[in-house]
């Protein structure tokens, strides 16, 4: 047997469950109480699409350093689920540790020899200690925590903490709980060696981070960015954006005394219906928005080729999951990014934001709104399910309460009365972006009618092949003026020169951070460069020049923004190397590291083998 | 003679309403509808309606989806903002944008493919939300623009143009917007302007999802013998179940009525309906009755007009999101910020 692992607040544990069984809280008590020991920690939820019955994984990254994407291998297994048993276990990395419910006992077959196994008779402790079958379930999933606690050698008195918090409203809770807790922790510390090789150890690394989903943190850049109407439809994993920016909108956005709202959501009876509501709301001058996936976008197509062309605001956030078609609806991707750059028929191109974290998610939810208003298009922000639905440790949110809302060129009652020239679709500017009037401005002048279908300068009805191409030329020229606007790319030298590149963008970025540690150990050195925006800066393609070859990491299957770099910057696609992780699990610090390190073993560069030893 | 562009200039001594407007005030640009179409009359009965009521024009805002009538829009109210959006999608656009703003008066125009077929989903969607609009349906049974194919409102075995039968059953607009929650629900024919022209008044000032099926007939491609959308058709099968007469509340009640044959219907804003009753026993403010009288008849053959029903009392979909007074569209940063010391706290819960 290879030596136990042996690490000090730098491990991965993974919980196997079944769902609906109650284990969710327990594990997100895990997260939270290894924070409270001061010890920077992630967590993922890799769920089924089903409410009780089908296996369910919660796998926590603790790194004191920071690393806080995934970092591939799983050092402690909590299996609590039979079904997944043989996959659970064959995960575990040598040396590594087991931990399960020994009360029905496994034949020998079962388990491998290259691990430590700890067996706690969680079933038969519930039994005996509780009569009601919905505790003895519920307390199950706190006896394993308490167990950790020992094993670990976390704080308890953290966990109790949390255990109260957690409960405030409903104390009668908190002495069971903090009793199966104490039940668990008392049979590791009589029946098991504590603490394992892995351990926590309070530490400072903490600091004033917080613990948040990203449709939580974006929802709420809604509330500060000034939406006023939200059209929606449900659909995983986007509805609890809907859902949060409605509770935090009754929280924050009544009318101080008459406690009216501020703001309105519908819940649509489709996509269509939900891109239709924000499309009318901002046309009539109101910061709309909508939170879907890549099923909800396909849907919106037709909606969103009118909004381009009628230019009209509209903020989309898409929360990114396995696709096509219904795929799998509770794993993430990134593999909406070409059907959402050029969603609809004809010549569309669109605005996307990469947020790389709930933080990011906050500044660019607030940003798209600006965005849309100043370029009067659809801005779509690009989540995905593993910044949406899963807690991430990130900087506090700010706001610089001197910032102002962006309304973009509106032409008011004032202009229109001192005779300023109005035409809907007039570059006045030479920016590519017209002035526009709200409905009901002024009595005689400024109103003008909205259509999909071709006009000219001055909104009016032409079928004339000149005044189309004069339009859709200015849409581009608009979206020129966009790559100045949009969040620029963030550049990372090498410690040495390099001709080597990498680009990322989006939730790959704390997994990204890893590798390239990892990689610069193994004598590997990259320069990288975060996209945050389509279109792409002139950074972007700056970068791209400036290396002999880039690496372009993505998650999904057929290298979607690399195809986009190579379109949009005129790129000679072997200069692009593909580095591709799509099963549906959020990309881990292993996967790039390999996979990058397999591509130069197999491509050898002259600079490489400078760099290599 | 579309290519003629319409002169601005007109009789000097043409009436005022009381904002000092013309009814050319109200006119929009020349159609581009055959010579004839139902849907012209509809947009000329619009403009006399928003003419006789003296509604700002700019505070009006017109929408549609796409079909002949949804091209409509551009013929009347040049001075309203208008948005032609997508096929079949106007209501939710519209719902949108009463959200943003609900100090304007909303019309939505649209057709029997538009709102039958394509749209039902969202026709039925926006009304039972209750959204605070008046939504026309001007109904040819029959697609204009795609050349003659039939719409969902065509009735079964009636006759299309080429002799093809219908053989699919007819939605009727009207009875689903009674069963889905409409506070406002008429139909009316659009050879017919003394009909039409109060029940767009009364729609405007209705308070709620107002709806109203306009039988429009279709001369290019659905007025021949076998249609029961043609203009012979309907007058020989339209029965009025009564005559709304004056919406103006502060005029004086001058003309005679038989005992027992008025109604006095007084809506939200005070505006006052007087119904002319021409079916005896039929109370416009009787939901299940009103169903219930409309499918006899229908199964009949007759096309039942005039205000079928009417809640003077109801609410819109503002009342039930209780939304501020003020338009949402107007809020800044001081009503909709809530600034640094709200979010240290929401941080501070997050740790």
């Amino acid at each position: 047997m290879p030596k136990p692992l042996e690490a000090v607040n730098d491990f991965v544990v993974k919980f196997s469950n079944v769902n609906g069984s109650g284990s969710a809280s327990a594990n997100a008590l895990f997260a939270k109480s290894i924070l409270r020991m001061g010890v920077p920690a992630s967590s993922r939820n890799i769920f089924p699409s089903n409410i009780q019955g089908l296996p369910t994984w919660f796998e926590v990254r603790v790194s004191e350093k920071g690393h806080l994407g995934r970092r591939g291998g799983v050092d402690l297994m909590v299996a609590m689920n039979p079904e997944t048993w043989d996959e659970d276990v064959a995960e575990i990395e040598p040396g590594g540790y087991l931990f399960y419910d020994a009360t029905k006992p496994l034949p020998a077959s079962k388990f491998r020899n290259d691990i430590s196994i700890i067996g706690a008779p969680l079933t038969a402790i519930c039994n005996r200690e509780y009569a009601d079958p919905r505790q003895r379930q519920l307390f199950k999933n706190i006896l394993y925590l308490g167990a950790l606690s020992a094993l670990l050698d976390m704080d308890v008195a953290a966990i109790e903490t949390l255990i109260g918090e957690q409960f405030r409203g409903k104390d009668a809770l908190i002495r069971p709980n903090v009793k199966a807790l104490h039940l668990g922790r008392d049979w590791a510390l009589a029946h098991a060696e504590c603490p394992i090789g892995l351990r926590l150890r309070r530490a400072n690394a903490v600091g004033e981070r917080i613990f948040i989903t990203g449709n939580e943190a974006a929802a709420l850049g809604c509330v500060y960015g000034g939406a006023t109407v939200a059209g929606w439809y449900p659909i995983t994993p986007s509805s609890s954006f809907a859902e949060a920016f409605a509770a935090y909108c009754r929280r924050y956005r009544r009318d101080p005394v008459s406690k009216q709202h501020r703001y309105a959501v519908i819940q649509a009876e489709d996509e269509l219906a939900a891109i239709g509501i924000v499309i009318g709301a901002a046309w009539n001058g109101a910061r709309a928005f909508t939170a879907t996936s890549g099923p909800g976008v396909s849907l919106m197509q037709e909606f969103l080729g009118l909004a381009y062309f009628a230019e009209i605001p509209a903020v989309i956030f898409d929360i990114q999951r396995g696709s096509p078609s219904t795929g799998m609806p509770t794993r993430t991707q990134q593999a909406d990014i070409l059907s959402c750059a050029h969603a609809s028929h004809g010549d569309t191109k669109h605005v996307l934001l990469f947020p790389q974290d709930p933080n990011e998610a906050f500044l660019f939810a607030a940003d798209a709104l600006d965005l849309a208003d100043r370029l009067q298009t659809p801005v779509f922000v690009m989540m995905d399910l593993d910044i949406g639905m899963n807690e991430w440790l990130i900087p506090p949110l700010s706001w610089d309460p001197r910032r102002r809302y962006d309304r973009g060129k509106v032409l008011s009652f004032a202009d229109l009365e001192k005779g300023v020239e109005f035409g809907r679709y007039l570059d006045v500017d030479g920016d590519g972006i017209p002035y526009r009037t709200y409905p009901g401005t002024h009595p005689t002048r400024g109103a003008y009618f909205t259509r999909g279908t071709t006009k000219d300068r001055y909104g009016r009805y032409t079928e004339e092949g000149s005044a189309y191409v004069d339009n859709v030329q200015r849409l581009l020229h608009k979206f020129e003026t966009a790559k100045g606007r949009a969040p620029r790319p963030i550049r990372q030298k090498a410690k040495e020169p390099t001709r080597l590149g990498a680009i990322y963008f989006g939730s790959t970025a704390p997994a990204m951070t890893e590798a390239l540690e990892a990689l610069e150990e193994r004598g590997i050195r990259l320069d990288t460069l975060r996209v945050r925006a389509f279109p792409f800066h002139d950074d972007v393609l700056d970068f791209i020049a400036a290396h002999d070859k880039v690496f372009v990491v993505e998650q999904n299957r057929d290298a979607q923004l690399r195809t986009l770099l190579i379109v949009e910057g005129e790129i000679d696609p072997k200069k692009l190397v593909p580095i591709l992780h799509y099963d549906g699990t959020p990309i881990t610090a292993r996967f790039i590291e390999n996979a990058i390190a397999e591509r130069l073993s197999v491509v050898p560069l002259a600079p490489l083998r400078k760099a290599l030893p | 003679m579309t290519y003629i562009a319409k002169p601005l200039f007109h009789h000097p001594q043409l009436p005022t309403n009381a904002l000092g407007f013309t009814h050319r005030d109200y006119e929009g640009r020349v159609s581009t509808l055959c010579a004839g179409c139902g849907h012209d009359s509809i947009s000329a009965a619009i403009i006399q309606a928003c003419f006789e009521l003296s509604l700002p024009p700019h505070k009006i805002a017109k929408l549609s989806g796409i079909g002949c009538s949804s091209k409509t829009p551009a013929y009347f109210l040049d001075a309203s903002h208008g948005f032609n959006s997508v096929h079949g999608r106007m209501p939710s656009v519209l719902t949108g944008a009463n959200l943003a703003n609900r100090d304007l008066i909303y019309l939505g125009v649209s057709g029997d493919g538009d709102s039958a077929s394509i749209g039902l989903g969202q026709f039925a969607h926006c009304l039972r939300r209750g959204v605070n609009m008046v939504y026309i349906v001007e109904n040819n049974g029959v697609y204009g623009l795609t050349k003659g194919q039939f719409s969902a409102t065509a009735d079964k075995g009636s006759k299309s143009k080429r002799g093809a039968v219908n053989t699919d059953s007819p939605i009727d607009l009207v009875g689903l917007a009674l069963e889905l929650g409409a506070s406002f629900v008429a139909r009316s024919f659009s050879g017919d302007k003394a009909q039409l022209v109060p029940l767009i008044k009364a729609a405007l000032l209705h308070k709620g999802a107002a709806f109203l099926d306009v039988i429009s007939p279709c001369v290019a491609f659905n007025n021949h013998p076998g249609s029961t959308k043609s203009f012979d058709y309907v007058r020989a099968h339209n029965e009025a179940v009564n005559r709304l007469d004056f919406i103006a509340g502060r005029e004086e009640l001058t003309a005679d009525y038989a005992p027992g044959t008025l109604e006095v219907v007084v809506q939200h804003d005070g505006s006052v309906l007087r119904l002319r009753k021409l079916a005896a026993d039929y109370d416009p403010q009787d939901r299940l009755s009103a169903l219930n009288y409309l499918r006899r008849q229908q199964a009949a053959g007759e096309i039942v007009t005039g205000l079928l029903f009417v809640d003077p009392d109801a609410g819109d979909l503002h009342d039930f999101l209780d939304t501020v007074e003020t338009p949402l569209n107007a809020l800044g940063e001081e009503e909709l910020c809530p600034g640094p010391e709200i979010l240290a706290q929401f941080n501070a819960a997050h740790r």
